[in-house]
């Protein structure tokens, strides 16, 4: 029991009650207890990952990284297709779905719409995160696949000499994986970007109009530069969303283990190959499937540091400004 | 919303008890493993379940490995498995294994060309080389010769394949090995092979998944259950067989595929190729799994399951897409299902 003797009896102030001081500690104890218990889930969830893929990391070593074989019968692995897959499709898709993601936010954040129509914009780009994965897994092949193969065949007849349309599209490939991809990543990159142009203070988009710019100018020269930093985190997260896709790119990019630029072409993802080797993988390919995991989580773990690292450094910055 | 879960909760909680105190004295019997007889297999058991009373038998369909290592985990009562079991497989099931063929399936290719031609044929010659990547568009003359006055588009093929770990894929490729010795060697058997690599060979997962792909690809081919494509109405190809003939899915063709099967007495037996001049060329059984050792009273019940499916399950099985067993196959499963105890 801690007291604290004041001179000054008179004073409004009085010590913190016993209930307080057990409150705050209690408060305290769960806070940190919490926080350290995500940290050691993390570990627990690598090392016990890491501990199941020990044998096929000892037994293939780095050779995993760069053989492009998955041999289940002769025991020979390799996912270096899989690697190119998954960030191939990954930044295809953060390419068209940040692009809109992007625009989006400036477009619902600096009076384009009145307030309450923003909100509706909002809630509705939000709730396509809500969306099963399975149902745009599904949704991609009865509607997007159709939809997009009278331009993907003509693209191919004409410029087919162009290395990304090499390859006529069969159905299910890079191409309609990545627009659906698109999609899935828009509402993180549109709501974080939001808030990052949100952050902006208002005083310097004043300045910028005081200086005589026009709208466009004051958005495109002083606003989205200043939360270039948010915006680019945004981005990084959407890219994190976008590697660790699973239902909805296994049923549409073919799964077939091939290194390609053609965005026709059909391709495989480790997201995709975990889902569809694990539930009857032997004792082996379980091991190698492990190995992959942990290769899919070193990818994602980095990107992520990288996501956080940069919206804190933004962050601290325009704290500053 | 708070208030809302805990009324659900609540709810849950005496549905729980409500159940648990109707069927105090229940029996459940667990089982898992194949999902291509899972349509028939849960008609039976959902039947067996009516009409007997204390016993619920449930039925994860996981697919056939996943079947497999939960009856050597010792999770389940009974598993089901497309691809029997190996021996290394029965030598860890320490109980000891009873394994009963008790349905049977074919498998048929599925395609789908812009002008829908019906009943298109492939030679013994010219399927396994589709599926090899070697024949890669429809107008190939060594199609149109078996399909006089049929008009083939130009049309690249599409190869659809399972990217799942299947038994369909392992029954599927046992025959084309068995019929192709260049398949043997470049993509070999198994429940999951190393198919060649080409952007015109492509995977989904499960039947559906395949059959969903094909639908939605002008110029594909793909392998599924008859079953499968009966429920969606596919077109599949008639295929040549040992003989020469050319026959379709459906009817007598797999009862008399399956009618030169001779039984050893572990009651695995594959046929890769048969002989019968009227015999659909892919078809196999498909084993239930059973422990030698089981309690008494599970056991027992474990035994009229097999009866059931044996007597009146082998009924339902043609309209359901499924080759009902010959009668010399159910008098040998139901005499090795004696070996349950």
């Amino acid at each position: 029991m801690v007291s604290f003797v004041l001179s000054d009896t008179k004073s409004a102030s009085q010590p913190p009650s016993a209930a307080a001081y057990l409150v705050d500690r209690a408060f305290f104890v769960a806070a940190a207890a919490g926080a350290f218990a995500i940290i050691a889930l993390v570990a627990y969830i690598v090392w016990e990952i890491g501990g199941q893929a020990l044998p096929a990391i000892s037994k293939n070593g780095a050779a995993f990284l760069v053989n492009t074989r998955w041999d289940v019968q002769g025991h020979s692995f390799g996912i270096l297709p899989q690697i190119w897959g998954t960030l191939y499709s990954s930044l295809v898709a953060l390419l068209i779905g940040g692009f809109i993601g992007i625009t989006i936010a400036i477009f619902l954040t600096q009076d384009f719409l009145p307030p309450h129509v923003a909100i509706a914009f909002r809630t509705l780009i939000e709730m396509l995160a809500a969306i099963p994965s399975v149902v745009f897994g599904l949704w991609g092949i009865f509607v997007v696949i159709p939809f997009i193969r009278p331009g993907a065949d003509w693209l191919h007849d004409h410029l087919g000499f162009i290395p990304f349309f090499g390859t006529s599209l069969s159905g299910p490939g890079m191409l309609p994986a990545v627009i659906v991809l698109a999609i899935m990543v828009l509402p993180t990159v549109a709501a974080i970007s939001q808030d990052a142009i949100g952050l902006v203070p208002y005083k310097i988009k004043e300045a910028a109009y005081g200086m005589g710019t026009t709208r466009w100018e004051a958005i495109l020269k002083v606003i989205v530069p200043t939360a270039s930093g948010g915006i680019f985190s945004a981005l990084v997260l959407g890219f994190g969303r976008a590697l660790g896709e699973t239902m909805a790119l296994a049923m549409l990019i073919g799964n077939s283990n091939q290194i390609s630029l053609s965005l026709f072409s059909p391709a495989n993802t480790l997201a995709s190959l975990l889902a569809s080797n694990f539930p009857e993988a032997s004792q082996i390919e379980r091991q190698a499937l492990m190995y992959a995991a942990l290769v899919l989580l070193a990818i994602t773990l980095v990107v992520n540091v990288l996501g956080t690292m940069i919206l804190l450094w933004t962050s601290r910055k325009i704290a500053k400004a | 919303m708070k208030r809302n879960l805990t009324l659900v909760m609540a709810a849950m909680v005496a549905l729980a008890t409500q159940m648990s105190q109707a069927n105090a004295d229940d029996l459940r019997l667990v089982g898992s493993g194949a999902s291509f007889p899972f349509p028939i297999y849960s008609a039976w058991f959902k039947a067996f379940s009516q009409k007997t009373p204390g016993v619920t038998v449930d039925y994860q369909a996981k697919g056939s490995g996943a079947g497999i290592q939960d009856l050597i985990n010792n999770t389940v009562d009974f598993a089901a498995s497309d691809a029997a079991m190996t021996p290394e497989q029965i030598a860890k099931v320490e109980r000891g294994v009873v394994l009963l063929p008790m349905t049977a399936g074919e498998i048929v290719l599925a395609y789908n060309l812009p002008d829908k031609p019906k009943e298109l044929k492939l030679p013994r010659d010219v399927y396994p080389d589709i599926f090899l990547g070697k024949i890669t568009r429809w107008n190939d003359p060594r199609i149109a010769a078996a399909n006089p006055g049929v008009k083939f588009p130009d049309l690249p093929i599409t190869v659809v394949r399972r990217s799942d770990s299947s038994g369909t894929t392992f029954v599927f490729t046992k025959h084309l090995a068995a019929i192709s010795p260049e398949f043997k060697d470049k993509v070999g058997q198994g429940t999951t092979v190393n198919w060649p690599a080409s952007d015109k060979i492509v995977a989904a997962p499960k039947n559906d998944g395949v059959t969903a792909t094909i639908k939605q690809t002008p110029g594909a081919i793909g392998y599924i259950e008859w079953g499968y494509a009966k429920l969606t109405k596919a077109d599949v190809a008639v295929l040549q067989n040992k003989s020469g003939k050319y026959v379709a899915a459906g009817g007598e063709g797999g009862a008399l595929a399956l009618a030169s099967a001779e039984f050893p007495a572990d009651l695995i037996v594959w046929v890769d190729d048969p002989t019968d001049p009227g015999a659909y060329p892919i078809a196999s059984f498909t084993w239930q799994l059973f422990y030698q050792k089981q309690d008494a009273k599970k056991a027992e019940f474990l035994r009229q399951l097999v009866e059931y499916g044996l007597t009146d399950g082998q009924k339902i099985a043609d309209s359901m897409g499924y080759i009902p067993l010959p009668a010399k196959v159910v008098e040998k499963v139901k005499a090795a299902s004696a070996k349950i105890q």
